[in-house]
């Protein structure tokens, strides 16, 4: 086997590996991490495809290597969004818990 | 069996190993700490499939930049939520799982194992179409040129998650700056290598997409680095984050969408269409759109790790 | 069909590049510039796309255009036939409708240079119109997949636009969805790749035509990136992102959402199995997905009925109505004479639904603004105060129907006049189920806000923006006596 093939192989196991991820951890930053795996894979598995088409003395085929690059810069951005609104929700969370708490110990001193 | 090959064979397990390893460790920090090495390790794989463009790539922002936002990422996520685990769905749930993630995994390896040997390529088209642009990188060829309406729309998506990161600002905070990089006082050591390490790297960066035309390189890898440099003294508080209402900043962000725009248009009049070149001077074209590529990168990358606004502006 | 640029090719250049320098542009000048670019440049908009619409009807052929002169495979062609020409039509027409409708909502106050909320919406919703661009006229498999990450990258944000943690956890459900959605997709393109050496849909069309042997590469792709673009799509029963996300959103964002984002990957579902590989199209992966979205029109109307909210009965209505447009899959595919009628149908559905969605969810956010909230138990006697908004929800609802005279109609009278051609009766029942169910859960909503005294409104609307719901809700009548033109036009360039 040689190591092009390693490479699609690995990149399929990625892919398992993160859709299993996802779909199995509860939180939301290990399902962006699993995301990234399934990615990576995705990726590798271009890789394959742009070895296989070495031809004629070319190291491999430079338009999927081309996607990849592009494919690795969307994948970051929608990490980023990702992460930006889990951060932004649990920050509200927060802020709601404590609202609510100060609405209540208001009520309480009304009371009293 | 060479040397080699149990190299591979050695690379490709612990790849797996640490991917798994960040899948089930139960700390959040500890899954993201595995997540960066991972991607480090993928780096030596693309560089073993003779793919060096995307290894640059793959370790500057797959791995480099996507860790930094990861990591602040769970340290903010435990300062929230005072616990740093994280559980799993139950049992049926997870076998359901692995039962689908196995039979993807067995139907791609099926199709990759049916196909050995060589495949389709265009890489021979590719480089019939080279000596007219007088580049040597036939990546940098693809990206720019064959298929640049991918790049330029790629450069759309990017302006799009800024505006949407931008949004999730509190709104009385709208215009200002985001908070700070680092959430204690920086380490001396980093102060010290936020002086001393950006001049070198804006350097090579320039260099990286400079030779990008005719080595492995390019604006892409360029952008990444003086990114990363920013980041660098981002994280030392030798500067303020930029405040997201300046249209300094804003000039700078879409300086590499609008240049590829305006070329593209251009080549309407001087060209046979949108996105065309005229030969004589399609590599200065290129390397004219790349730099302000570079900009555009160098400064959407930072701000998506950054993140909203949380700091009021000077001026409304 | 041929690979060379028409001589009207520049229109699909320019349908795309007006919407990125106007939302380039917005980003530069922000604050209320944001707001006056994107109101100035939808009519332009509209007349390219109607130009667009135009050239395919009278050259009765695709239009091509071969971006920077490279030639697939090695390059990428821009493709517009007549599915692409209305969808370009009615996106022209519905986000400016939004965008008229917003400007209530999204207007930057005098006494700020920007604020956030209307800076982000007026971007982010040109962003919108040039991923949707993107989507319809994208002739390669790859700058499809570009484009499907613009058009989830666009959305996303406008569902949380109003900053509270349930709309937050709507939107990050949303996003994680739709990722999961793409890089499925991704995976397919590139075995496909892996098979032909090309990603251009119409050398790819040619490719699988003349294959035979080995199609297990093509096989596994069409799998998985039918099931990414299922999950974008909200296909029963990967919809669960839907209804939270549509319903919480505001008005002018769910409007154009359920309207147009949701087609987006519809239409490239049907690009794959219409173009690219219509000899795979077997039977029985035409009935599975026929019969998810059998799901999704029992089960989206079965909960539509349960709800109490407004916004969430319409959202879920959104599920139902995807699952008729499913049907165009075993109902348009293979060799029958019965193919045209059932195409015909399924496009027929994807106008009327986008119309009559848009002014329903525009009618339902007038509500909520004028009463203060909108639980439908609370709503007897709203149309007595609001009529013209009424009239448009109702109006919507008679095409979701299927009640003639409505684009509803005509589009289940084909889809059910092409399973009984084609002898696939089980599809018969289901369409008049959902017709029916439709009808319980339109008139849940009508029958008290006719009856009773008029409900005391705690805010009136403006009656512009009333007009504008009715006129979208009318547009999706209008399209019951749809000219022969408009029908020639969907018929052009289909595959299959």
């Amino acid at each position: 086997m040689t190591a092009t093939t390693l490479a699609g192989l690995t990149g399929a196991a990625l892919i398992g590996l993160g859709l299993y991820g996802v779909l199995v951890n509860v939180h939301a930053l290990r399902k962006i991490l699993a995301f990234n795996l399934i990615g990576s894979g995705v990726f590798l598995v271009f890789g394959l495809v742009a070895r296989r088409g070495a031809v004629a003395g070319f190291a491999a085929d430079p338009v999927p290597q081309a996607m990849v690059i592009t494919g690795i810069v969307v994948a970051f951005s929608a990490t980023a969004l990702a992460i930006g609104l889990l951060l932004r929700l649990h920050e509200r969370r927060v802020e709601d818990a404590a609202a609510e708490s100060d609405n209540r110990s208001d009520n309480k001193s009304d009371k009293t | 069996m060479t040397v080699l090959d149990l190299l591979d064979t050695g690379l490709a397990v612990l790849v797996l190993a640490v991917a798994a390893w960040t899948i089930v460790a139960r700390s959040n920090f500890a899954a993201v700490i595995g997540f960066m090495t991972y991607g480090l390790l993928l780096s030596l794989v693309w560089a073993r499939i003779a793919a060096l463009d995307v290894a640059i790539t793959e370790a500057a922002i797959g791995s480099g930049v996507t860790g930094l936002l990861l990591i602040g990422a769970a340290v903010r996520l435990r300062a929230l939520e005072k616990s740093d685990t994280a559980g799993q769905v139950g049992g049926l749930g997870r076998v359901g799982a692995a039962v689908l993630s196995v039979l993807v995994v067995v139907a791609l390896a099926a199709v990759f194992l049916s196909a050995e040997g060589q495949g389709p390529s265009l890489a021979p088209e590719a480089a019939r179409h080279l000596p007219q642009f007088g580049l040597g990188n036939p990546i940098t060829a693809v990206l720019m040129a064959y298929r640049a309406i991918d790049t330029m729309l790629e450069k759309v998506v990017l302006i799009l998650a800024v505006i949407g990161v931008w949004s999730l600002a509190p709104d009385g905070a709208w215009g200002g700056a985001p908070a700070n990089l680092s959430l204690a006082e920086p380490d001396p050591a980093l102060v010290y290598l936020a002086r001393v390490l950006p001049p070198f790297g804006i350097v090579v960066s320039i260099y990286i997409a400079w030779v990008g035309a005719s080595e492995p390189g390019g604006a892409f890898q360029g952008g990444a680095l003086l990114a990363a440099m920013a980041l660098v003294v981002l994280m030392a508080r030798l500067a303020p984050a930029p405040e997201v209402g300046r249209l300094w900043l804003r000039l700078v962000i879409v300086s590499g969408p609008v240049t590829f725009l305006a070329v593209g248009l251009l080549g309407f009049a001087i060209a046979t269409g949108f996105l065309a070149y005229p030969t004589a001077y399609a590599k200065a074209l290129i390397l004219f759109i790349e730099a302000f590529m570079v900009l555009s990168i160098a400064a959407m990358l930072p701000l998506l790790v950054l993140g909203p606004p949380k700091v009021p502006g000077g001026r409304a | 069909m041929p690979l060379a640029t028409s001589p009207a090719g520049y229109l699909l250049v320019l349908a795309i590049v007006l919407p990125v320098s106007g939302m380039v542009l917005s980003f530069v000048l922000g604050g209320r510039h944001a707001e006056r670019i994107a109101l100035a440049t939808a009519p332009f908009g509209l007349a390219i796309a109607i130009a667009i619409a135009a050239e395919v009807l009278k050259t009765g052929q695709p239009i091509t255009y071969i971006v920077g002169g490279w030639s697939p495979p090695l390059g990428i062609a821009l493709r517009a036939d007549g599915f692409s020409a209305v969808m370009l039509v009615t996106s022209a027409l519905v986000l400016p409708a939004a965008m008229l409708y917003a400007r209530a909502y999204f207007a930057t106050p005098a006494t700020l240079r920007e604020k956030r909320a209307p800076f982000a919406f007026w971007t982010l919703m040109q962003g919108l119109s040039a991923a949707l661009a993107v989507v319809f006229t994208g002739g390669d498999l790859f700058t499809l997949y570009v484009a499907l990450e613009l058009l989830t990258f666009a959305a996303v944000p406008l569902v949380c636009l109003d900053g509270r943690a349930e709309t937050l956890e709507a939107a990050l459900r949303y996003l994680l969805f739709a990722l999961l959605g793409s890089i499925l997709y991704l995976l397919g393109v590139g075995l496909i790749y892996g098979r032909f050496g090309v990603l251009d849909i119409a050398l790819l069309a040619e490719r699988t035509r003349a294959l035979d042997g080995d199609t297990r590469a093509l096989l596994v792709a069409g799998a998985l990136m039918t099931a990414g673009l299922a999950a974008k799509t909200a296909l029963f029963p990967l919809h669960l992102w839907l209804p939270p996300a549509h319903a919480n959103a505001p008005a002018p964002a769910s409007a154009v959402l359920s309207a147009l984002v949701v087609k987006g990957s519809f239409f490239l579902a049907v690009r794959l199995w219409f173009d690219v590989m219509p000899t795979l199209a077997s039977t029985a992966a035409m009935t599975v997905l026929g019969a998810l979205g059998c799901g999704a029109i029992l089960f989206g109307s079965v909960m539509a009925l349960r709800q109490e909210r407004l916004k969430l009965l319409i959202a879920y209505s959104t599920v139902a109505q995807i699952g008729y447009l499913f049907l165009v899959f075993p109902l348009a595919s293979g060799a029958g004479a019965w193919t045209a009628v059932g195409w015909t149908g399924g496009i027929m559905q994807v106008l009327a639904h986008a119309l009559a969605k848009s002014g329903m969810f525009l009618a339902a956010g007038l509500v909520a603004e004028a009463v203060g909230h909108d639980r439908i138990s609370g709503l007897r006697g709203v149309g007595r105060s609001m009529p013209v908004t009424l009239l448009a929800f109702g109006l919507g609802g008679v095409s979701l129907m299927g009640l003639p005279p409505s684009g509803g109609f005509l589009a289940k009278w084909w889809l059910l006049l092409a399973s009984v051609q084609s002898g696939q009766w089980a599809w018969c029942l289901v369409v008049l189920a959902g017709g029916l169910l439709a009808g319980g859960y339109v008139f849940r909503v009508v029958a008290p806000a006719i009856a009773g005294e008029p409900l005391v409104l705690a805010k009136p609307v403006a009656r512009g923006r009333e007009v504008v719901a009715l006129l979208l809700a009318l547009g999706a009548i209008a399209l019951g006596v749809a000219p022969d033109g408009l029908l020639e036009l969907i018929r052009i360039g289909r595959g299959g």
